[in-house]
C-alpha cells in the first residue's frame, strides 16, 4: 500500500495542532514557529500531491478507501481532481501567510493571568481548520464531507468570537459585543445550511438505497450508477435533494441574499482570521457546488441555472454597490468579496468550459488577492486602532511601501489586467457571455464599479494632506513585508503565466461538463487556427472587396 | 529579429520594476537609468525599423509568439507580438518622443523627492504602451491598454498629497474603466462569432460575418476609444488629468496614450468597413469631439487646460479620419504622429514656462514673456504654428489631409464634415493665436503672490530646452517629410490599405479654404488679445464662454445623472441591507429568542409546581392511552 | 374478599400522597407523602399479581422498596443538609433552581 499521502496532508495540520495548543504557557513564541513550521510542512506535503496528479489520468486520484460505518455504509474516502487539487494548493499556501500576519495578534494582554494561553490556542485553531479544509477538498464521500464542512465550523467560531479585531470606535467592550454576534452569527448561519444540507445527504442515501439495493455515500459510486442509468432519480427528488445541498453552499459561498453573515465576520475577526474566512473556508462552498451540485444533480442545476444566475448577477452588482457605500474598510473588502464570490458562482453555472475553470481559476486568485488586500489592511489597523476610513488620509507619505503593497493588492482586486485575477475573472465572463450574452455585459458592468471601490478606498485612506493621527505610522515591517511580497510576486506570476493552473484544472473542469451534459456553444464563423496566427493582408482584402484602388 | 520585439517591452519593464521595487538605493541614479533604458528601447524600434526598411512592403510584419498565456479548452489566449508598419509608426513615436520626455523631466523633476519613482512610473507607461502597440490580438492590446491607464492613474495622481490631483487620477481611471467594459464586451463578442481574438483570424474573417455583428464589435471598439481618447461622452477625464507633472500631461495625455483609440479604429479598420453603421457613429463622435475641445480650449485661462481641451479637438480629426475608412486611415495616423511632435512641443513649453513662473498656470497672469524665455518662445511658436495648420508646417499637410479626405466622403455627409473640419480649423488658429499672445505679447501681468515672491522669469536648463528644440524640428518637418511622395502613404498602405475617395473640389481650393479659417480665426484673436490689454481678472463673459470655462457643463451633467444618483442608491442599498435582507433574518432570531424567554418563565424554582406539571403530564398520557385503548 | 377492593385503597392511598406532594410545604411531610405514593403502588403491584396469579408485580414491589429505601437515604440526607443551611425545611425556600 502506498504512502496515504491525502491523508497525510490532512493529519500532519491536525497533530500540529494539537502540538501546538499543548506548549506551554511560557513558551508562546516556541508555539508561533511550531505552527508556521506545520504549514510550511502541509504546503510541502501538498505540493507532492500537486507533482504526483497527472492531469490527464483519472478522475479521482491519489485515492484512500477504508470502512469507517459498515452498517451505514459511511466510508473514508479520499481522493483529489484537477480542482481539488488547485484548492488544496492555494489552502496550504495561505496558512502559512496568515500565520505570519497574525504573529502578534493573540499575544495575551499584560493583565491576563500567566496560565492564559491565547496565542496557542489561536494558532492550534488555524491548524485545526486547516486540517478540516483540506479533508473538504480531499473527501469523495459524501457523508464525510459533510462532517467536515460542518466540523470546521466549531474552530472558526473561536477565531472569531475570541480573537477579535480590537480595534472598534466605541471601545473595547462595544468590540467584544459585536464579536460575539458576529461569531454567533456566523455559526448559526452555517449551522442552519449544513442540517438542511444533512437532510438531504440522507435523503440521497436512501434514494440510492431505492434504486441499488444497498444506501451509499460514494461519489464515485453515484457518479457511476448514475451514468450508466442505474440511478435515476426523480425530477422532484432531485430538485429537493439539489436545492438542500445548494442551500448550505450558498450560504457558506456567500450568495445573495444569505451574505450577511460575511462582513460581520470579517469585520469582527482580526485580518488574518477574516482572510482564512473569505479566501480559504467560503472556497470550500464554491468548490462543492462545482463537485456535488453539477455531478449528483445534472437535471436540477440545469433547472435552477435562471435563479442562480439572476443571484449571482445580483451579488456581484450588490455587492460592489455596498462596498462603496462601506464607512469600514473590512466591511468595504468583505463586500467586495461577495461580488467576487457572485462571479465565481456565475462561472460554475454558466455551464462552459471557460466559465468552469475561469471559477476555479477564480477560486484560486480571490484567495491570493483578498489575502495581499486584507492583510495589509490589518496592518494599516492595527497600527492606528481604526477601522473607518476616515480616520486615514494622506498614508502614502508616512508608509509608501504599506501604499504601493495596498495600491496592489487593490489593483488585482479590481482586476487589472496583468495581475492574476483578471485572467479569471475574464474567463468567467467569456464563458457566460458565450451562452447568455446579456447576463455577461450586465456582469461586465461589475468591472467599473470594483474599480470605483477600490480607488475610492485608496485615495481615502492613502492620498490626500496627512491627517494628523496617521503622521507617525511607521512602514511595513521586514515580517510583514515577508508575508505581503510572496503574494503580490504570485499575484503577477499567475496573471503572466497561470498555464501551470489551468493545465491541472481543465481536465477536470471537462468532466464536470460531462456530468451536465453540456458543450460549449460553438462561434458562429469558427476561424481555423491550427497555423496558429497566420499573416492578414487587409491590402489584399481591401482590393477584393472594393475592386481595386486608386 | 522577432526576437528583439520583445526586448522592446522587456525593457523599460525592467526598468519599471527596478526603479519601484530597488528602494533608496536608487535614488540617486534612478532618473539617469530610467532615462537610458527609454533611449535603449528607442534604439532597438529604430535597428528594428532599419530592418524593416530593406524588406519588400508586403513582407514587413513580423510576427512571434511567446508563450501559451491563458490555454482554456476551447480559449486559447497567447502572449504574441506583431510589429507591422502600422506598430513601428507608433513604437518610434512612443520610444522617440518618450526618450525625449524622460530627458525633459531629468530637469523638469530635479527637485521632487519622489522622482525615482516618478521615472518607474514614466518607463511602466512606456512598456504598457509598447504592449499595448505590438500585441498580436485583442486581449494582450487590452493588457496594454489598462497598463496605461495605471500608469496614466499613477502619474495624474503623483503628487497625491494635493487631494485634487487624486481625485482627478480616481476619475481617469473610472472613466477609462467605463470604456474599458467596451473593449471587453468587444472581445468576447468576437470570441462567440469568430471563435478567436487574434489579430489575424478576426480581421481575416471579418467580411464572412453578418453586418450587424461587427456593428456590434465596432460601436463597443468605439466605446473603448473613446473612454482612452477622451472623446465625447467620455471625454470628462482629460482636463482634470492635467493635474499630473508637466511632462506626463506631453507624453501620456497628449502625444501617445490619449491617442491609443485612433489606433484602436485603425487597427480594427476590417471590422469597421463592414460596418458603415458604425463608421458613422466614429465620424459623428469624432466631429462632436474636435468641436467640443476647440470650443472648451478657447475659454480655459489655464494653459494646460487650455491645451487639453485642444488635444481632445485634435484627436476629434484623427478620430473622424479614422472613421471615414480606408480614405482616412492614412491620415489619422499621420496627424497623430505630427500631432505628437507639436502637442509634446506645445506641452513641454508651457511646462518650461511654469517652471519659470513659480507653477503659475493662468494665462492671465503671464504675459511678455517672449523677452525672459527665448528658446521656450521659439520651440513654443513653432508648435503653434505647425497646429494651426501654418503652410509649410507638419500640421497644414496632416490636417489638410484630413479635411480631403472628409470632403472625399462626398453627399451631405461630406460636406457638414468639411465644413465642421474647417471651422474646426478656424477655432484652433483662434484659441492657439490667443495662447501665445496671452503667454509671450503684451504687457508683462505677473505679480508677487500672497507671500510676496515675485516670480523671476528665466529659460529652462538645457535638459528641457533640447527636447523642446528636437520636437520643434519634428513639429517644422515632419508633415513635409511624410507628404512629399506621399512617403507616409507608401509606408503605411500595406497594412491599413488606402482609397483615394472622389474629392469634390480640388486639393488647391480645400487648402485654401483651410489657410483661410486659420487667417480668420488668428485675426480674431489678435482682434481680441493682441490689440486690447488682457484683464488679469476674468471677465464674466457670455453664456457660453462660462459654459465652455465649466467644460461645456460635462461634470454638472455626469453630477446630476451619474453621481448623485448613484450616490442615493448606494445609500439607499446600504440601509436595505442592513434592514430589509438583514432584518428579516434578525426578526427570526428575535422571534425566536422572545419564545424562549417566555417559556422560561415555567421555571420557577418551585419543587411543588414542578411536580404539578407532572402530574398533568402523567395524567394527559394516562388519559391518551385510555382514549386510544376505546377508540 | 374481592382483590379489587385492595386496588381501591391503592388508588386512595396514592390520590392522599399525591395531594400531600402538592399541598404541603414540609420537606419531612413532602417526602412521607412521597413514600405514601410509592407504597400505594406496591400495593397495587401485588394485588396485580394476586390477580393474575404470576409473580411478576411481586417482584417489582421488591424492586420499588429497594429505591425507596435508597432513596429514603438520599432524601433525608438532602432534607436535612437544607435544614442546617437554611434552618427551615420548607420546599418552597428552596426555589433556586431556575433560570
Amino acid at each position: 500500500m502506498s504512502f496515504p499521502l491525502l491523508t497525510a496532508t490532512a493529519a500532519v495540520p491536525a497533530l500540529g495542532a494539537i502540538a501546538t495548543a499543548a506548549v506551554p504557557a511560557a513558551r508562546r513564541t516556541a508555539a508561533k514557529w511550531l505552527a508556521l513550521l506545520v504549514s510550511v510542512a502541509t504546503l510541502v506535503l501538498a505540493a507532492v500531491i500537486a507533482v504526483r496528479f497527472e492531469p490527464g489520468g483519472d478522475r479521482f486520484q491519489l485515492t484512500e478507501s477504508h470502512t469507517w460505518i459498515k452498517d451505514f455504509g459511511l466510508r473514508y474516502d479520499l481522493g483529489v481532481d484537477g480542482i481539488g487539487v488547485a484548492l488544496i494548493l492555494l489552502t496550504t499556501l495561505l496558512i502559512p501567510f496568515i500565520i505570519g500576519a497574525g504573529w502578534n495578534d493573540a499575544d495575551p494582554l499584560e493583565t491576563t493571568s500567566s496560565r492564559w494561553r491565547p496565542t496557542q490556542g489561536f494558532f492550534a485553531l488555524i491548524l485545526a481548520v486547516e486540517a478540516m479544509v483540506v479533508v473538504s477538498f480531499e473527501a469523495t464521500d459524501i457523508f464525510l464531507f459533510y462532517v467536515f464542512f460542518e466540523a470546521m465550523l466549531i474552530p472558526l467560531y473561536f477565531l472569531i468570537g475570541g480573537f477579535g479585531d480590537r480595534a472598534h470606535e466605541h471601545g473595547e467592550d462595544e468590540a467584544a459585543k459585536q464579536r460575539s454576534y458576529a461569531a454567533v452569527k456566523f455559526l448559526l448561519y452555517n449551522l442552519a445550511g449544513g442540517l438542511i444540507m444533512l437532510a438531504a445527504v440522507i435523503g440521497l442515501y436512501v434514494a440510492t438505497a431505492d434504486d441499488l439495493g444497498t444506501g451509499t455515500f460514494s461519489l464515485p459510486q453515484i457518479l457511476e450508477a448514475r451514468a450508466n442509468g442505474d440511478l435515476t432519480l426523480g425530477t422532484n427528488t432531485e430538485r429537493w435533494l439539489f436545492l438542500g445541498f445548494f442551500f448550505a453552499f450558498a450560504v457558506k459561498a456567500p450568495l445573495f441574499p444569505l451574505h450577511t453573515w460575511l462582513p460581520n465576520a470579517m469585520g469582527e475577526a482580526t485580518a488574518p482570521v477574516a482572510v482564512l474566512i473569505t479566501a480559504v473556508v467560503d472556497k470550500v462552498g464554491t468548490f462543492a457546488m462545482l463537485r456535488f451540485c453539477l455531478g449528483l444533480f445534472p437535471e436540477a442545476s440545469d433547472w435552477a441555472t435562471p435563479v442562480i444566475l439572476v443571484l449571482s448577477l445580483i451579488s456581484i452588482i450588490y455587492g460592489a454597490l455596498l462596498a462603496v457605500g462601506q464607512r469600514d474598510i473590512k466591511r468595504l473588502i468583505a463586500y467586495a468579496s461577495i461580488s467576487h464570490f457572485g462571479f465565481i458562482v456565475l462561472g460554475v453555472f454558466v455551464m462552459t468550459s471557460q466559465g468552469q475553470s475561469g471559477a476555479t481559476l477564480y477560486m484560486v486568485n480571490h484567495g491570493i488577492s483578498t489575502a495581499a488586500l486584507m492583510l495589509v489592511a490589518g496592518f494599516l489597523i492595527s497600527r492606528r486602532g481604526s477601522r473607518l476610513i476616515a480616520d486615514y488620509g494622506g498614508v502614502q507619505k508616512v508608509a509608501p511601501v504599506l501604499a504601493g503593497t495596498f495600491l496592489v493588492g487593490g489593483l488585482a482586486t479590481l482586476s487589472l489586467p496583468g495581475l492574476a485575477p483578471f485572467v479569471s475573472e475574464f474567463l468567467v465572463l467569456v464563458g457566460a457571455f458565450a451562452r447568455y450574452p446579456a447576463v455577461g455585459i450586465v456582469a461586465t458592468l461589475g468591472i467599473i464599479l470594483a474599480a470605483l471601490y477600490v480607488l475610492v478606498l485608496y485615495q481615502r485612506t492613502m492620498t490626500g494632506p496627512v491627517k494628523e493621527s496617521v503622521a507617525k505610522l511607521p512602514d511595513l515591517r521586514v515580517r510583514e513585508v515577508l508575508v505581503v511580497a510572496p503574494l503580490i510576486a504570485l499575484l503577477i506570476g499567475l496573471g503572466i503565466y497561470p498555464k501551470p493552473l489551468t493545465e491541472i484544472v481543465n481536465p477536470a473542469v471537462e468532466r464536470s461538463m460531462s456530468d451536465v451534459q453540456k458543450k460549449d456553444p460553438e462561434p458562429d464563423h469558427a476561424v481555423t487556427t491550427d497555423g496558429g496566427w497566420f499573416d492578414y493582408q487587409p491590402a489584399a482584402q481591401g482590393e477584393t472587396a472594393d475592386g481595386g484602388h486608386k | 529579429m522577432e526576437s528583439l520585439i520583445g526586448l522592446l517591452v522587456a525593457v523599460p519593464l525592467l526598468g519599471a520594476a527596478l526603479l519601484l521595487c530597488g528602494g533608496r538605493r536608487l535614488d540617486g541614479i534612478g532618473h539617469v537609468l530610467g532615462t537610458v533604458l527609454s533611449f535603449a528601447s528607442f534604439g532597438i524600434g529604430l535597428a528594428l525599423f532599419a530592418d524593416m526598411l530593406g524588406k519588400d512592403p508586403e513582407q514587413r510584419g513580423l510576427h512571434t509568439t511567446v508563450l501559451s498565456w491563458i490555454p482554456v479548452e476551447g480559449f486559447q489566449a497567447d502572449v504574441g507580438f506583431q510589429l507591422d508598419q502600422l506598430s513601428m509608426t507608433f513604437v518610434l513615436l512612443i520610444t522617440g518622443v518618450g526618450s525625449l520626455i524622460h530627458m525633459y523631466s531629468m530637469g523638469y523633476m530635479e527637485h521632487d523627492e519622489r522622482r525615482r519613482r516618478f521615472f518607474g512610473f514614466l518607463n511602466l507607461f512606456l512598456a504598457a504602451m509598447l504592449l499595448l502597440v505590438i500585441a498580436d490580438n485583442y486581449l494582450l492590446l487590452y493588457v496594454g491598454w489598462e497598463g496605461v491607464g495605471l500608469a496614466s492613474y499613477l502619474l495624474i495622481g503623483f503628487w497625491q498629497h494635493k487631494p485634487s490631483a487624486a481625485t482627478a487620477a480616481k476619475k481617469a481611471f473610472i472613466v477609462n474603466r467605463v470604456g474599458d467594459v467596451g473593449l471587453s464586451v468587444a472581445i468576447m463578442l468576437m470570441f462567440t462569432t469568430f471563435g478567436s481574438f487574434a489579430f489575424g483570424p478576426v480581421l481575416g474573417a471579418a467580411g464572412e460575418t453578418s453586418e450587424g455583428k461587427l456593428t456590434a464589435i465596432g460601436l463597443m471598439l468605439l466605446l473603448a476609444a473613446c473612454g482612452k481618447s477622451a472623446q465625447v461622452p467620455l471625454q470628462s477625464w482629460l482636463g482634470d488629468a492635467m493635474e499630473g507633472p508637466t511632462p506626463v500631461s506631453a507624453l501620456i495625455h497628449a502625444a501617445t496614450m490619449v491617442t491609443a483609440g485612433v489606433y484602436l479604429i485603425v487597427r480594427s479598420g476590417a471590422i469597421f468597413n463592414g460596418a458603415p453603421d458604425a463608421q458613422t457613429a466614429v465620424v459623428v463622435v469624432g466631429a462632436v469631439t474636435l468641436l467640443f475641445g476647440a470650443i472648451v480650449g478657447c475659454a480655459k485661462d489655464d494653459i494646460k487646460k487650455s491645451l487639453a481641451g485642444s488635444t481632445m479637438s485634435q484627436i476629434g480629426y484623427m478620430v473622424l479620419a479614422a472613421g471615414l475608412g480606408p480614405i482616412g486611415y492614412v491620415f489619422a495616423i499621420m496627424h497623430l504622429v505630427t500631432h505628437g511632435f507639436f502637442k509634446a512641443g506645445l506641452f513641454l513649453g508651457a511646462g518650461s514656462v511654469m517652471h519659470g513662473m513659480n507653477d503659475e498656470v493662468d494665462m492671465r497672469k503671464y504675459g511678455a514673456l517672449r523677452k525672459h524665455m527665448p528658446v521656450t518662445f521659439w520651440t513654443f511658436g513653432l508648435g503653434y504654428l505647425a497646429i494651426i495648420g501654418m503652410f509649410p508646417l507638419s500640421g497644414f499637410f496632416s490636417k489638410d489631409g484630413i479635411i480631403e479626405a472628409a470632403f472625399a466622403k462626398g453627399g451631405t455627409q461630406g460636406l457638414i464634415l468639411g465644413a465642421v473640419t474647417l471651422l474646426g480649423a478656424a477655432i484652433t488658429a483662434f484659441y492657439m493665436t490667443r495662447m501665445m499672445l496671452m503667454t509671450f505679447f503684451g504687457e508683462k501681468r505677473w505679480q508677487p503672490d500672497a507671500e510676496g515672491n515675485e516670480p523671476h522669469p528665466h529659460e529652462s536648463p538645457k535638459s528641457m530646452t533640447v527636447p523642446m528644440i528636437l520636437l520643434a524640428f519634428g513639429s517644422v518637418f515632419a508633415g513635409g517629410f511624410f507628404a512629399v511622395g506621399d512617403r507616409f502613404l507608401k509606408w503605411l498602405e500595406p497594412v491599413t490599405s488606402h482609397e483615394h475617395g472622389d474629392p469634390a473640389y480640388g486639393a488647391g481650393v480645400i487648402s485654401g479654404a483651410a489657410l483661410a479659417c486659420m487667417a480668420i480665426g488668428v485675426v480674431g484673436a489678435w482682434l481680441m488679445y493682441g490689440r486690447r490689454t488682457v484683464p488679469v481678472v476674468a471677465p464674466r463673459g457670455s453664456l457660453l464662454t462660462r459654459a465652455a470655462r465649466r467644460d461645456l457643463l460635462q461634470d454638472d451633467f455626469n453630477h446630476v445623472v451619474l453621481v448623485k444618483p448613484g450616490e442615493y442608491l448606494t445609500r439607499g442599498l446600504v440601509f436595505l441591507d442592513h434592514s430589509v435582507v438583514d432584518g428579516v433574518v434578525n426578526t427570526t432570531a428575535a422571534t425566536v429568542g422572545g419564545l424562549s424567554s417566555r417559556a422560561r418563565r415555567m421555571q420557577n424554582g418551585f419543587a411543588r409546581s414542578y411536580a404539578v406539571s407532572m402530574f398533568g403530564g402523567a395524567a394527559v398520557l394516562i388519559a391518551a392511552t385510555l382514549l386510544m385503548r376505546a377508540v | 374478599m374481592n382483590p379489587v377492593n385492595y386496588l381501591y385503597l391503592a388508588a386512595l392511598l396514592f390520590t392522599i400522597g399525591a395531594s400531600g406532594v402538592l399541598i404541603r410545604r414540609n420537606a419531612i411531610i413532602v417526602f412521607m407523602c412521597v413514600e405514601l405514593m410509592l407504597n400505594a403502588c406496591n400495593l397495587a403491584l401485588v394485588t396485580f399479581s394476586r390477580l393474575h396469579g404470576n409473580l411478576d408485580g411481586q417482584v417489582i414491589a421488591f424492586f420499588v422498596m429497594v429505591v425507596a429505601a435508597a432513596e429514603v437515604v438520599v432524601g433525608l440526607a438532602i432534607i436535612v443538609a437544607l435544614y442546617r443551611s437554611r434552618h427551615s425545611a420548607s420546599v418552597d425556600d428552596a426555589s433556586l433552581m431556575k433560570l
